[in-house]
């Protein structure tokens, strides 16, 4: 008898792999990218299917396919996870101290930088009437 | 109230998202991240093909160049939102909007 197809360990490991790869879209929306709910949710509906496809495949393997494939799928998925996981809690909080970054009632540091014009900007040139907003980023690339 | 974005990028890829996104504030080039280094705000090679670019970094100046609000983040995903920043500012100023 020809055995069935096996399907929450194709569309869990699909799901899987839409966990990690998501994240670069819902990293736009700060709800989603403040803490990753999403891309875990994901994760999480993954790991689900691809246990119960294992379920089938090694409980009924008389019936289900998918013991090898089913295997490789949840290791590759376990993987993923281990680096979405690593990137995320670990290496984006991996932030210098700056003990050393003006604090509130300090005076800012003077500077005078160039434009996307090759205008120089003081910070004097800023703060009048209302004072300004600075904000330090990482860069565009 | 003026804003300005800093970061090492240079002028020329400022001037291109600046064209491109249609900003109206000064995207400052601190190419060699001296003004980064003087607010200690240096990320050693964090930037691409290791480069030393600024962590990010948020503060609100009052008109006397005093610092009113700062935040600075513990995770590079976590960035102050315009409403939090607006509040700040707000509460700094007295609840004035101006």
């Amino acid at each position: 008898m020809k055995r069935k197809w096996n399907w929450p360990l194709w569309v869990g490991f699909v799901v899987a792999v839409g966990g990690l790869f998501s994240y670069e879209f819902f990293a736009e929306f700060p709800m989603t990218r403040d803490f990753p709910w999403a891309n875990l949710l994901l994760f999480g509906i993954g790991a689900a299917l691809l246990l119960v496809g294992l379920f089938r495949a090694f409980g009924r393997p008389q019936v289900y396919r998918g013991k090898v494939f089913g295997s490789i799928f949840a290791t590759i998925s376990l993987f993923l996870f281990a680096f979405f996981a690593y990137e995320i809690f670990y290496v984006l909080r991996q932030v210098p101290l700056s003990a050393q970054a003006p604090r509130v009632g300090a005076k800012a540091p003077e500077f005078s930088l160039p434009d996307q014009n090759g205008k120089s900007v003081a910070l004097g040139d800023l703060l009048s009437p209302n004072g300004a907003v600075l904000i330090f980023y990482r860069g565009h690339w | 109230m003026h804003v300005a974005v800093i970061s090492v990028d240079s002028v020329e890829i400022n001037r291109g998202h600046s064209q491109k996104m249609g900003f109206a504030f000064p995207l400052l080039s601190d190419a060699d991240a001296a003004v980064i280094r003087r607010y200690d705000l240096l990320h050693r090679g964090a930037g691409p093909k290791n480069a030393d670019i600024a962590r990010p970094a948020e503060f609100y100046v009052d008109a006397s160049g005093t610092v009113r609000w700062a935040n600075l983040t513990e995770n590079i995903a976590v960035r102050a939102r315009p409403e939090q920043a607006l509040h700040a500012i707000d509460a700094a100023k007295g609840g004035r909007r101006d």
